[in-house]
């Protein structure tokens, strides 16, 4: 494995590598509940093709950044960029992938798993359309990643939470995001499939032009693929880095490189497979 | 039997068949979001309006949906003050509403006969008037969830997944408060103000034991409440009964039998 580029990312010193372009761009970010102050000047950047592992105890603000980010809360100050747009402005979510970290939907909501996983289509980009031929594909091609072809058509409140995670996590991948946003993924999934699932979002960090920015728990995972250093830390906030130049491809299909493959490739790379095809 | 070839009755089965389509289709979104008792809420507080309406001399309905319009909104404004406990503002409006419909009905004590066929329903008094509304709320409520139907979804099954995807979330929001207002004062007057939300909820309900997928529950919905209205307003009409309760006990009837039938289901599966 090449060695992880930058991984310095003090915001006093200039940035020195900017072969890619900021994707997120937090700038003195503070935020508060009542009055415990939970972030303060923050200021941080994901590039394009950046592994962010950010780790932290317990109230130290995780979740809330990543839903500041997002935009379902508002820094108190500071300002917040998506994509070199400010966030009050950015229109494109559709290049955004948001997982939380639990979904709290009624388990008896009538809805499919293809109905869920389709949900994730619908933005501004496809307001007054109708669904086409090409969306179907795009959730086909979203169930098969993450191996739940055969739920589809299962009520989401009778699946496990296993289960759910990966139908959450196909329909934050079925628009092809280029940022993909994590809140402790594998919380609740054996650990058969977290290997499984943390062999994808590599592949998908080396080989397809996915951004992440992932909060987790997991010292083992992030150090083991984002270096024992974390690149910047403020407050209890620690960011693990790797940025990748690896080649936008996974070996036999250069041109439309999508989903579709996925699951072919890590199967041919014989690791972490038995825990997707269980 | 003459009575159902007769004209109010003809007039009543259009009301209670466009009634049918656009009320369990709003309630199956409330019921989901668990906002079930916003139905009830607002036809209490329109029944202040359609109060105030003969006591001035305005159109009722009119009268009654601006009052269950303003109700909505107060609604929405007092669910963000006390996020997590939208039930409160739900019960604080309902109170009001039902407080100002008491304080004008002893105002104009000669209408008090004609409010409470706003009550209980009177579905053989509509009028043309009536009917005119009742099918612009219906094209218009159509119109729009058709339009709209998946980012509801979205928006009724998660709604942060809603706002991260960029969906104007407020706007829908206001608009279903406003499409619930409408259908809300369209059909009291067909079944009454204190059955209202079980044309709304029960419905709904039936769905969730039946249904297999959001498309299905859509379908279900619609066809459970048109079984009960059109077998309600016969059997009412037939036997003369009271249609709005006859209707909702059909209602109840259809969700009991889904019950036992799944309890079945499971026992022989
Ligand atoms: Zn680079
Ligand atoms: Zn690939």
């Amino acid at each position: 494995m090449p060695e992880p580029y930058v991984i310095d990312r003090e915001q006093t010193k200039p940035i020195v590598n900017t072969c890619h372009a900021d994707i997120i761009t937090l700038k003195d970010v503070a935020f508060s509940y009542q009055s415990q102050q939970v972030i303060d000047k923050l200021s941080f950047s994901v590039q394009q093709r950046d592994f962010v592992g950010l780790i932290g105890s317990n109230g130290a603000g995780k979740t809330t950044l990543l839903r500041m980010i997002v935009g379902l809360l508002k820094p108190a100050s500071g300002s917040i960029s998506l994509f070199g747009t400010p966030a009050s402005q950015f229109k494109d979510w559709h290049r955004i992938g948001y997982v939380p970290q639990k979904n709290s939907f009624n388990p008896l909501f009538p809805a499919t798993v293809r109905e869920v996983i389709m949900s994730g289509l619908y933005g501004r980009n496809k307001l007054f359309r109708r669904l086409t031929k090409a969306d179907q594909i795009k959730a086909d091609e979203a169930m098969h990643a993450m191996n739940i072809e055969d739920l589809a058509l299962k009520k989401i409140g009778q699946l496990s939470g296993g289960q759910q995670q990966r139908v959450f996590l196909a329909r934050a991948l079925i628009n092809n995001p280029e940022l993909l946003i994590l809140d402790e993924p594998t919380v609740g999934i054996d650990t058969e499939t977290q290997a499984g699932f943390f062999h994808l979002i590599k592949h998908m960090h080396q080989h397809h032009r996915m951004t992440f920015l992932m909060v987790s728990h997991d010292m083992d995972m992030i150090q083991g693929y984002l270096g024992d250093k974390p690149a910047r830390e403020c407050g209890k906030l620690k960011f693990y880095v790797r940025h990748s130049h690896d080649l936008e491809d996974c070996g036999e299909t250069n041109i439309s490189h999508s989903l579709k493959n996925l699951r072919q490739v890590l199967e041919r790379e014989k690791e972490g497979v038995t825990s997707w095809t269980s | 039997m003459d009575i159902l070839t007769s004209e109010f009755f003809q007039r009543a089965l259009i009301g209670g068949l466009l009634i049918g389509v656009t009320a369990p289709l709003l309630g199956l979104f409330l019921v989901l979001r668990r906002l079930s008792m916003i139905g009830d809420t607002l036809a209490h507080v329109s029944i202040a309006g359609v109060a105030l309406g003969f006591l001035i001399g305005v159109y009722p309905i009119a009268v009654g949906l601006v009052f269950a319009l303003a109700a909505s909104f107060a609604i929405e404004k007092l669910r963000k003050a006390y996020k997590t406990y939208a039930e409160l503002s739900i019960a604080i409006i309902m109170s009001g509403g039902v407080a100002l419909a008491s304080f004008l009905f002893t105002l104009g004590k000669g209408f008090n006969m004609t409010v409470t066929s706003y009550m209980f329903g009177s579905i053989y008094t509509l009028n043309n008037t009536d009917l005119i509304v009742i099918g612009v709320v219906t094209v218009v409520v159509l119109v729009l969830i058709r339009l709209h139907v998946k980012e509801l979804f979205l928006l009724t099954f998660d709604e942060e997944a809603a706002a991260v995807n960029g969906l104007p979330v407020r706007y829908y929001n206001l608009m279903m408060s406003v499409l619930t207002a409408l259908v809300i004062s369209a059909s009291i007057k067909i079944v009454g103000a204190l059955l209202v939300s079980a044309l709304l909820t029960i419905p709904a309900a039936c769905s969730l034991v039946a249904a297999r997928s959001f498309r299905q529950s859509v379908f279900t919905v619609v066809l459970v409440a048109e079984v009960a209205v059109i077998a309600g307003l016969l059997i009412a009409g037939v036997w003369n009964l009271a249609p709005g309760g006859t209707i909702v006990l059909l209602l109840i009837a259809i969700l009991l039998l889904l019950l036992v039938g799944r309890v079945r289901f499971r026992i022989s599966g």
